[in-house]
């Protein structure tokens, strides 16, 4: 690595580190409904929102209407996403007149945009029409986003509430994150963007004629506005099948330097609201250390592994599949970033990674997505472990286990293991099925343990919400399309509904108050158990897995055999 | 404390009685209420399966049957473990019952008298009892006043009173009257008794499991549950592997290394052990002459914040005692702690003697002097609230002298002419505001001085408090004295909190006040009417010496009747939340070591080279002697850590009064970094042996 690279990195961290608080703040009052900055400029159209649905904002409900509004909400999105794409010919602005999306494809994306993952079974430029990708598409990028703050809105209620039944209102908190958090930054970065070079416009394709004399089509589109959510809102699909390695997704290092900060942002800001809400301003730095540490630990391997020697060509750093513009270093930089904030967009292909930063990528997936994670969902994720540490570690100090003084049950802990069962499940199954049918192995273009690797890296990113892509394999059948889909599926409500349960059953409880007898979730060594607990029970489940791909791969790499 | 006696950890009896136990607990319907075991149970049964069939193919495993052998050990041991914390607390109830001796029980009935079997005594009988009778049944006295011995359950030799109405009128079965004369009426059914129930419970015999065991099973099987998830899938990612290094698909993982792998995985050690622990807690309790009515309340007591302790017994000795002398002006402190002491010879109280003793203590003045004179006693009465003595010398002149009340001595002085000297008045105000008791010594006419009475902090508490504020326990003096008096004794002792001439109902407000705020409220109690705020305790300890009523109303009863009994028992909770937390971070720790083990054996085979040991064997960092004694040595590991570890589990992980952080920061340090390294030496040693006999 070059000085200037360490710069650039510590100069990431630093503006992360910076941005948190100042974000957060904000948003805790957002959301806690104090005064803020944006309430003189948005705040009518709140209103107008409100009345134009006849939603009473301060009408609150229970956990269960609550999570029955989130269902209908997203279900209708997934109908119009779907339906969309299966009638795209006969909408307006479609200048590249592409046909209609096949039903299991269209399925596949509906889903996947709808439940924040953005796995991308088709490439953006030659499938969907700028209508499709703006009003269904960008749509879902803002309100998939904006349900996963809900969610962790409800928890956050659930454990600083006394005795209560009621957690607010979904279309409240839907309203107010979209309007005061998500958009305005999304036309910030947008405009930004469009100064850099991202195109945002509504033309035909235009035709070139390259050096060599061949024709090549330069595909348009209102980027920029896609672009902008796509990274805020831990979406990551692409407007272009290249994702942010194409050069009107991500034309500049100042562009990729923003791109990569816009994906940890929110995640990050959002410990730091927690922490406001929840009345104690450590708890949420204590967890945005955690996500901090394994973040940088996992950063820390993969550029190991991608400067090392590569023993088979003996050369210094490997540069297959990443972009010249970028270099090693952001390449690593964001590919750790997407895969631990479940974002999925990248700017290198993860397939050509090292063994070992490739397995950095999957565990970073594989782990629940909780390394500052998807906005929202990363949080809820993160504080599903935190109630298994509690429980387990709580015991040893001779008390029932509580968190943050309410006490943690037989309920909360069967909730938070469906949460961590749901997608290891998904994870585990799929992968054993895909490799062992044909279905699965036919769609493979590299052999061996990578070949594994493709595979099992597939049904993490689905069931992570993750969306990025071990590329290498060709997903887009109907059996990758369906699968993976219910992958998408249990993986996101799979763990949001354990958790808005576990938020109900919480706001139901007395708060102990904290005393020298109370199991501390504010210091270092808990931040080291909850560590120890996420890795653990991660790497229980899928140390197999990992052997057999990755683990084997970096192996047999060192003894000069590829894959 | 007569129950102590079988407390050794094993004797021989138990062992035996507890390894039969183990098999008949292999009863499937018995093995269900224990997922992760029954898991471990099916696997057995499978492995045995297999190897069974293999011995009618020809193909007999004896690496399938040693694997089998020791799945079997792993619940059996695992029965074992629940078996003997099983018969460690029937033994325990057995020496309760066994000092309750099939005696006989005189009823009346009318004004006749008959003898019958205590067997045959019905609720509402009514029965005599005197000098050297033992009590039939538990009751309540009706008529008369009597010392009993109780030491037959609480292993406390001075007899105790027992009386009508009042606090102290029940009476247990199988305890010994020594003194006077009194009727009991009977309150409980044959093999009802109070006692029978808590000793029924005790045994296990209507065990429930508590609320933080539950959620810690379903967390073990739900973690049980996602290992079995990871090990079914495992021949899936082998297969594939197999045909990616172009193994014949044959080579696939067997059934008995799959439920090896898995069994290694899920967490057996918690899960066999976890009942036993619950068990030994309720028995550590009785160990300390407590009875548990069920094993909620041992947890319950482990989260205890707020103790409410009664002043007297808990944080002061028993009684005032005489601390200092004040002499009036002009009368030498000798000459007046002399009369004290005369006037205090008749008085039987404890404060009358503890005058005696201090005034013998300080100038070495002795009763007997009195001997020698002509003395005449006049004892303390309720109602002249003096005593004294009349000393006549040689020429006949009278001496007065009394110590009593300052109103019954302002009496005695001006009724013979003399006055109550106002810088007395002074004195005896103040100490009365200070919270002690000022008793007034004169001789005819003449004040003397003041004796100060106080109470007496009992020695160490002061440390013991402080012990309880480290560990998160706010202590609240309860005190029927005055609010000076009560705020000069709880800052002595060290209490956090007093309430002051409170009565039970205050008792019950504070506790619902500290409840609503989210604490979780500990009392100790006797009375009728502590019933009410025992029952809305937390935790509600009844002295056995209390009432029916009190009895009934609690969670716990302490046969010792000792009020500091509370501190304790919050300390056995603790303990069996901290030995559940440490055997559960344990178990799960141990799994990474048994991953090194099991998953370079299985897979040594793929990608390899010419030499056949293919690159997973680089995980093999125990270096393992072969697949088959890697996988063999961490099953059998598995199996012999559950053994190993039945004797922390039945005592209790070690507990010192601290800091939650602490606490922590010491059971990490032991169980989870332990948990992590112990099995790395463990298979490794196993794995040593096993190379040595192959």
């Amino acid at each position: 690595m070059e000085n200037l690279e360490v710069l650039q990195v510590i100069l990431f961290f630093a503006f992360l580190i910076g941005l948190t608080p100042l974000l957060g703040n904000y948003m805790s009052k957002v959301f806690s409904g104090e005064k803020h900055l944006l309430l003189p400029v948005f705040g009518w159209s709140e209103k107008l929102i409100y009345k134009v649905a006849s939603v009473n904002p301060d009408e609150e409900t229970n956990w269960k209407t609550y999570t029955f509004s989130l269902l209908i909400f997203n279900a209708l999105g997934l109908v119009m996403v779907f339906s969309l794409q299966l009638i795209q010919s006969v909408l307006p602005l479609n200048p590249a007149q592409l046909s209609n999306v096949s039903w299991h494809s269209a399925l596949n994306t509906a889903i996947s945009f709808m439940t924040n993952t953005n796995w991308q079974g088709y490439s953006g430029e030659t499938t969907l029409s700028y209508f499709v990708q703006m009003i269904g598409l960008t749509v879902q990028n803002f309100v998939s986003a904006a349900t996963g703050i809900a969610v962790l809105l409800v928890l956050i209620k659930g454990i600083s509430r006394r005795s209560s039944a009621t957690l607010g209102n979904f279309w409240v908190d839907l309203t107010r994150s979209t309007l005061y958090v998500l958009l305005p930054l999304s036309i910030v970065f947008s405009i930004v963007l469009v100064g850099q070079g991202v195109v945002q416009n509504l033309n035909i394709y235009e035709t070139a004629q390259t050096l060599q004399g061949a024709e090549q089509v330069i595909p348009m589109g209102p980027a920029a506005s896609q672009i902008a959510i796509k990274q805020l809102g831990t979406n990551g699909g692409g407007f272009f099948n290249a994702n942010s390695a194409h050069p009107f997704e991500n034309p500049t290092p100042f562009s990729n330097f923003l791109e990569m900060l816009a994906i940890l942002l929110v995640p990050a800001a959002l410990t730091y609201t927690y922490g406001k809400m929840v009345g104690s301003v450590r708890q949420g730095w204590t967890i945005f250390s955690v996500m901090l540490i394994l973040l940088l630990v996992g950063l820390g391997i993969s550029l190991y592994a991608e400067y090392a020697t590569n023993p088979v060509f003996g050369q210094l750093s490997s540069m297959e599949g990443k972009e010249t513009r970028f270099g090693i270093t952001n390449s690593v930089l964001w590919s750790t970033s997407t895969t631990a904030a479940s974002n999925g967009s990248v700017n290198a292909m993860h397939d050509s990674l090292s063994p070992l930063s490739g397995m950095v990528a999957m565990i970073n997936i594989v782990l629940g997505e909780v390394i500052f994670g998807g906005v929202g969902a990363g949080l809820y994720g993160m504080i599903i472990f935190v109630i298994l540490t509690v429980f387990i570690a709580g015991l040893m100090v001779g008390r029932s286990p509580e968190y943050l003084g309410k006490r943690v049950e037989a309920f909360e802990v069967q909730m938070a293991i469906l949460a961590v069962l749901a997608p290891s499940m998904v994870i585990l199954l799929f992968t054993a099925l895909a490799s062992v049918t044909n279905a699965g192995v036919s769609s493979l273009n590299n052999a061996g343990p990578h070949g594994f690797s493709e595979i099992f890296y597939a049904y993490s990113s689905a069931a992570g919400n993750n969306g990025s892509a071990f590329a290498g394999l060709n997903a887009n059948t109907t059996f990758y399309n369906l699968t993976l889909g219910l992958g998408m599926l249990i993986g996101r409500f799979g763990v949001i509904i354990p958790v808005l349960a576990i938020a109900g059953n919480m706001a139901g409880k007395k708060i102990t108050p904290a005393s020298a007898g109370t199991f501390h979730t504010d210091n270092w060594l808990f931040a080291g158990l909850l560590i120890a607990t996420i890795l653990i029970v991660g790497g229980l489940t899928f140390f197999p897995a990992l052997s057999f791909g990755p683990i084997i791969e970096h192996l047999l790499m060192n003894k000069g055999i590829t894959f | 404390m007569s129950t102590k006696q079988n407390t050794s950890l094993f004797n021989q009896k138990l062992l035996v009685q507890a390894a039969i136990a183990s098999f008949i607990k292999l009863n499937p319907l018995t093995l269900i209420k224990n997922p992760v075991i029954f898991m471990v149970g099916i696997g057995s049964v499978l492995t045995t399966l297999t190897v069974i069939s293999g011995l009618f193919s020809g193909n007999f495993s004896s690496f399938n049957f040693q694997i089998a052998i020791w799945l079997w050990f792993t619940v059996l041991f695992a029965n074992f473990s629940e078996a003997i914390a099983e018969g460690r607390g029937k033994a325990q109830a057995e020496s309760l019952r066994k000092n309750r001796t099939q005696t006989l029980a005189r009823r009346l009935v009318g004004n006749r008298e008959e003898t019958v079997s205590a067997l045959e005594l019905r609720k509402g009988d009514v029965v005599i009892c005197e000098a050297g009778d033992v009590i039939p049944s538990d009751g309540e006295v009706v008529e008369g006043i009597a010392s009993v011995d109780e030491s037959a359950i609480t292993g406390e030799s001075a007899p105790v009173i027992r009386e009508s109405g009042g606090d102290r009128s029940a009476v247990t079965g199988g305890t010994k009257v020594i003194s006077d004369r009194i009727l009991i009426k009977i309150t409980s059914e044959p093999g009802d008794t109070f006692i029978d129930r808590m000793i029924a419970l005790v045994e296990g015999a209507k065990r429930q499991k508590t609320p933080n065991e539950i959620a810690l099973s379903i967390l073990l099987s739900g973690l049980s549950i996602i290992f079995l998830l990871a090990v079914v899938t495992l021949p899936a990612y082998f297969g594939y592997s197999l045909t990616a290094s172009g193994l014949p698909s044959s080579q696939n993982l067997t059934i008995p290394v799959l439920i090896a792998l898995l069994v290694c995985l899920i967490p057996t050690t918690i899960g066999g052990l976890l009942s036993a622990i619950g068990i030994s807690g309720m028995d550590r309790l009785l160990q300390r002459n407590v009875i548990a009515t069920s094993g909620r309340a041992v947890e319950a007591a482990g989260d205890v914040d707020v103790l409410l302790l009664d002043k007297t017994g808990t944080i002061t000795l028993g009684n005032r005692m005489a601390t200092e002398f004040f002499p009036s002006d002009g009368v030498r402190i000798a000459d007046m702690a002399h009369a004290a002491q005369l006037a205090s010879l008749s008085d039987e109280t404890p404060e009358g003697r503890s005058i005696v003793v201090l005034a013998k203590a300080k100038f070495g003045w002795r009763g007997h002097d009195i001997h020698q004179r002509n003395a005449v006693f006049i004892p303390f009465t309720a109602q002249t609230k003096m005593s004294g003595v009349d000393l006549t010398d040689v020429k006949g002149t009278v001496r007065q002298i009394r110590k009593g009340s300052a109103e019954a001595i302002r009496s005695f002085v001006q009724n013979s002419n003399g006055f109550f000297p106002k810088k007395m008045e002074e004195k005896v105000a103040e100490l009365a505001r200070m919270g002690a008791t000022p008793l007034v010594v004169a001789e005819d006419n003449q004040v003397l001085g003041i004796i100060q009475l106080k109470d007496i902090v009992k020695g160490g508490i002061k440390q013991r408090f402080a012990q309880l504020r480290t560990m998160g326990i706010r202590t609240v003096m309860i005190t029927g004295d005055n609010a000076l008096t009560a705020a000069a004794i709880a800052a002595e002792a060290g209490v956090d909190d007093f309430m002051a001439e409170a009565t039970p109902e205050d008792k019950l407000r504070r506790i619902r006040e500290e409840q609503a705020n989210g604490h979780l409220v500990g009392m100790i109690g006797d009375g009728t009417n502590d019933a009410p705020a025992l029952a809305q305790a937390d935790i509600g300890i009844a002295m056995n010496s209390g009432t029916q009523a009190a009895r009934e109303a609690g969670n716990m009863v302490d046969l010792d009747s000792n009020p500091t009994k509370l501190i304790e028992v919050v300390e056995v909770g603790k303990q069996l939340l901290m030995t559940r937390g440490a055997l559960t971070t344990f178990s799960i720790a141990n799994d990474v070591a048994k991953y090194f083990a099991i998953i370079p054996a299985i897979a040594i085979s793929l990608y390899a080279g010419k030499d056949g040991i293919g690159p997973l064997s680089a995980l093999n960092v125990m270096h393992l002697g072969s697949s088959e004694s890697a996988i063999l040595s961490a099953v059998i590991f598995n199996a012999l850590v559950i053994i190993l570890l039945v004797p922390l589990a039945l005592k209790g992980v070690r507990y010192k009064p601290m800091s939650a952080n602490n606490a922590l920061m010491q059971n990490l340090l032991i169980y989870g970094l332990g948990g992590i390294i112990a099995p790395f030496v463990g298979i490794k040693i196993i794995d040593v042996v096993i190379n040595l006999f192959a």
